[in-house]
Order: C-alpha cells, then sequence, then structure tokens
C-alpha cells in the first residue's frame, strides 16, 4: 500500500491547523446568538431584489458592458498574444526569445485586479480600464500558449514555401497559420471563458461592469439593488459554465 | 519561368475580408460599451501622474519596517488561503458524498427511502453550482460587510467558493474510478459509507489529494488580491500603498508576490510528484 497520499494528508492537517492558530479567527459572530441575528438582518436587507424596470435595464447595460470588456479584452490579447508568440516562439531568432518569454512571466504573473488598479490609475475609472487590465494579462498567458504551438506545429510547410521563394511573411501566413489557427482559436475561447467570469469582478477596483454596480450599490447599502446585480451575476458565470461544459462534451464526443 | 501576377493572388482573399469586416462590423458595440478610447493613455494630465509614478517603481522600498510589514501580509496570506481550503475541502466533501450516483443503494435494487435520496442529490446539486458561481471576491466583498474588515472574511470567502468547485470536482474523481468493489460492497449489502471507505476513497485517494492541492495553490493566489475589498492579506498592503502612490512599496510587494506564487507553484508541483 502506497503511504504517500496519508503522508501528504496529515502534513496538510497540521498546516490547516497552524493557520487557524496564526490567524486566530474570532467566528464567534456566526455561531452566537447576537451574532446570528446580525448576520439574518444583513441577509434579510437583500430581499426582495431591486426589479424595477429602470434598474433592470441598468443591470442590463452592466451586464452587456461586462460582456463587452471580456470580449474585447480577449480579443486585444489575443492580437498581441499573436506579435507576441512571434519572438517568444523562436520565429524571430534565438536572441529574442528568452527576453519574450520573460515579458510574457511577467505579465502573466500580476493578476488581473492589481492590473485594472494600475489602468484605473492611468485610465480613469470606467470599463476602459477593465479593458485594457484583461487585454495586459490575457496577452501573458495567451502569448505563452501561442509561443508553445508555434514550437510544437511542424516546420515542413514553411519551409518549402520558403524553398520556392516564398518571402517570409508570406510563408508564416500561408505555412504556419493555418495548422496553429485551431489551436490558437480554441485557447483564445478558453480564456474567454475565463474572462468574463473575471469581468464581472473587476469593477470592484472601479473598472466597470457588474462588478462596479454592485461595488457602488452595496457602499451605499442599497442592498435590494445589490442582489439583482448578485443575481445577474450569478446568472452570467452559471450560464457560461454549462454553455463551455455542453460544448466541451459535443467536440469530445 | 515567371508567374503571371493574377496566379499569385490569394483565392480567398475576399472572403477574408468580408469576414474580417463583419468582424469589427460586430466589434463596434462592444467597443462602444467599454468606451474604448487609447487616447485617454497618452492624455498629458493622467499620464503625467502614471510615468512619475511608474517612475516610483524604482528603488524598491527596503526599509526594515516596511520588510517586516510585508512579511507579515504574507504570512497572513498563507494562512489565510490553507485555512479557506481546509474548509474548503470540510464542505465540499460531504456535498460530493451526496451527490455522487455510485454510492445510492437505489442503483442496484429497490430500496423503501430512495426518492429521498434521489431528491436529496439534486438539491445538493443545486448548492454546489451556486457556491463555486459566486466568485470568492464577490463572497469576500459580501462577507466584509457582515464581519468587519480582516482576514476572517477571505477565509470564509475562499471556504465557500472552493467548497462548491471541490465537490464537483471530488464527485467526478468519485465517479472516475473503478465502481466494481464499491458494488461489490454495496450488494454484499454495508451501508454507503463504508463502501466508500473501502471501495472508492483508496482507489481515489492520489487524484483527490492532488487537485486539493492544486486548489491550495489556486487559494493562495486569490488570497493574495482579497485585500482590495478589505479583506486581509498582501492584497490590503497592496491597495494602501497603491492609493498613496509609493511606487517602491508597490514593486516591493509585487515582488514578493511574484516569489509567493512561485514557491506555492513549485511545492504544490513537488507535493503532487510524490503522489504520482
Amino acid at each position: 500500500m502506497n503511504f504517500m497520499p496519508w503522508l501528504l494528508l496529515a502534513g496538510l492537517c497540521a498546516a490547516a491547523v497552524a493557520s487557524f492558530a496564526y490567524l486566530g479567527l474570532d467566528l464567534s459572530g456566526l455561531t452566537s446568538g447576537e451574532g446570528q441575528r446580525r448576520m439574518l438582518e444583513f441577509v434579510a436587507a437583500f430581499f426582495p431584489p431591486e426589479t424595477s424596470p429602470a434598474f433592470l435595464a441598468r443591470v442590463f447595460k452592466g451586464s452587456l458592458q461586462t460582456l463587452a470588456i471580456s470580449a474585447v479584452g480577449t480579443l486585444l490579447a489575443a492580437v498581441f498574444g499573436v506579435l507576441a508568440a512571434l519572438p517568444a516562439g523562436g520565429r524571430l531568432g534565438r536572441m529574442a526569445r528568452g527576453p519574450a518569454r520573460v515579458g510574457l512571466n511577467l505579465l502573466r504573473s500580476i493578476p488581473e485586479l492589481v492590473w485594472a488598479v494600475l489602468m484605473v490609475l492611468a485610465a480613469g475609472v470606467g470599463p476602459f480600464a477593465g479593458t485594457l487590465a484583461l487585454a495586459v494579462h490575457t496577452t501573458g498567458v495567451l502569448g505563452r500558449l501561442f509561443a508553445e504551438t508555434l514550437e510544437n506545429s511542424p516546420p515542413g510547410p514553411t519551409a518549402a514555401l520558403r524553398d520556392s521563394g516564398g518571402s517570409a511573411v508570406a510563408s508564416f501566413l500561408y505555412g504556419t497559420l493555418p495548422v496553429a489557427l485551431p489551436q490558437f482559436s480554441s485557447y483564445t475561447l478558453y480564456r474567454w471563458e475565463n474572462n468574463i467570469r473575471m469581468a464581472t469582478v473587476l469593477g470592484f477596483v472601479g473598472a466597470g461592469g457588474l462588478g462596479q454596480m454592485l461595488y457602488v450599490s452595496l457602499s451605499l447599502f442599497k442592498q435590494s439593488e445589490a442582489a439583482s446585480v448578485l443575481i445577474a451575476m450569478l446568472v452570467i458565470v452559471a450560464l457560461v459554465d454549462l454553455l463551455s461544459a455542453w460544448l466541451r462534451e459535443r467536440l469530445a464526443g | 519561368m515567371s508567374t503571371p501576377p493574377a496566379e499569385r493572388r490569394d483565392p480567398a482573399a475576399l472572403p477574408r475580408l468580408f469576414i474580417g469586416l463583419l468582424a469589427i462590423g460586430l466589434l463596434w458595440p462592444g467597443l462602444r460599451l467599454t468606451e474604448f478610447s487609447p487616447a485617454t493613455l497618452f492624455d498629458p494630465r493622467s499620464s503625467e501622474v502614471t510615468v512619475r509614478f511608474l517612475r516610483s517603481f524604482f528603488p524598491l522600498e527596503t526599509s526594515r519596517e516596511f520588510l517586516r510589514l510585508v512579511g507579515k501580509s504574507t504570512l497572513e496570506t498563507l494562512a489565510m488561503a490553507t485555512a479557506g481550503s481546509a474548509l474548503a475541502v470540510l464542505i465540499g466533501f460531504p456535498l460530493a458524498l451526496i451527490v455522487t450516483r455510485r454510492l445510492s443503494i437505489s442503483a442496484i435494487g429497490p430500496t423503501r427511502g430512495h426518492r429521498l435520496a434521489a431528491g436529496g442529490r439534486m438539491p445538493a446539486r443545486g448548492v454546489l453550482l451556486l457556491l463555486r458561481s459566486v466568485p470568492e471576491i464577490v463572497w469576500a466583498l459580501l462577507l466584509v460587510r457582515a464581519l468587519g474588515l480582516g482576514p476572517a472574511a477571505a477565509v470564509l470567502a475562499i471556504a465557500i467558493n472552493y467548497g462548491g468547485m471541490l465537490g464537483k470536482v471530488y464527485h467526478e474523481i468519485f465517479e472516475s474510478v473503478d465502481g466494481l468493489p464499491t458494488r461489490a460492497i454495496l450488494e454484499a449489502g454495508s451501508g454507503r459509507l463504508s463502501a466508500f471507505f473501502y471501495g472508492t476513497f483508496p482507489l481515489a485517494l492520489p487524484e483527490f489529494v492532488s487537485y486539493s492541492i492544486y486548489r491550495w495553490e489556486c487559494a493562495v493566489r486569490a488570497s493574495a488580491v482579497m485585500g482590495f475589498v478589505g479583506a486581509g492579506g498582501l492584497g490590503q498592503q497592496l491597495e494602501l500603498s497603491m492609493r498613496m502612490l509609493s511606487g517602491g512599496e508597490v514593486s516591493t510587494i509585487l515582488l514578493v508576490f511574484f516569489l509567493l506564487v512561485l514557491v506555492a507553484d513549485g511545492l504544490s508541483a513537488a507535493m503532487r510528484r510524490m503522489l504520482v
């Protein structure tokens, strides 16, 4: 019998106990009578959700904006990702490969929300900041994936075009791109799915969309409005989840 | 022999142009909705602030006091992630047990409570979907208002959201291992729990532990930004330094964040390699 999983499990339990001890969490608010009463009051304030047509129209616009942020951000990232993948995938010589990879790693390792804070500073509060934040982070992710695709794509067609006198650009466009394109688009779609989820929360730091509406409503103690926004978020995320699971099943089967 | 220019043209050029124009046409409302205007980036007033801020990123802030503060927040972030993940396992595991169809006794024959059991599975699925459909940082934003500023909100937020995700994936893992042992134990007349612990769990254990560790790694990344909504950890420090536009502090924190993610990544990869 293999003891390794059990050993790891024990270690993880110890780490968890240590963490609780370090944080010294006071969760008595959840169990004491007074705390529970306050929690119930807090939750009760969210009902019923705001359903005035004017507000619902704003929620609808916010949802569209969230989708637009994710779509435009992902698309920009795909374009810049391809551009960055050329050096990172070793297409522009060995010298350019290292620095390009480091750059992409840097973009990727700073989370979207941190980018969003920076972009709000640079571009002002609003959906444009969120779009840029998603675009920058996703460029790092897609650039790396695209570079790997380029490195793994067969060199034959491009070499043949080059040998028969095609220019470097034309050989890339007609020799490499058609082979790599399906992989590119499937990576882009996968990231888009991720970014829709992300775009709903970027607004917490002022980057537009449903997140910003939620943040503002909560700050103004308008819990019933917040409830409507939350429901819209839930529907978007759940729909994306179900749709992608269904699509994946169809494509796999 | 030279090719006549007509044959060099790409026969698919026209359709491609059409598709391109169509895409731009579809994209146009999106650009409007996102208030897309690259010009604002180069507007002298805002760009001056941005450039000054970016310039102040170097040198890094390395005063002893600040480093101690960052060290404390880093530990807090790690503890938040670990505690949250542990609670998430406690939430996800039982839900996964309820949802797993393989453990259903009615599947092997008629039983008394089977309608009740089948009825219990649907709500449990609903709960899992609800838990994982609200992103962890939204939970944190809400919980900060209920529990006050600090790591407690982050721990619970991770526990809730990751509980939903773990529940779903545990269920998939339990359904994917060889089902014959479990079925044999059930058919021999044992209860579901013993069937699970002697039939399914030993087979699922490596993948179970591996996925839990992977989720912990994600939790580290998530808890680092929880501070943006007031839930403690490195994010709170980062938000503070950004508000004050002290670039040196921001770059130090970003560097620490980068190292933290790297370490969590390496640790999780090493542990998971031990399992194979």
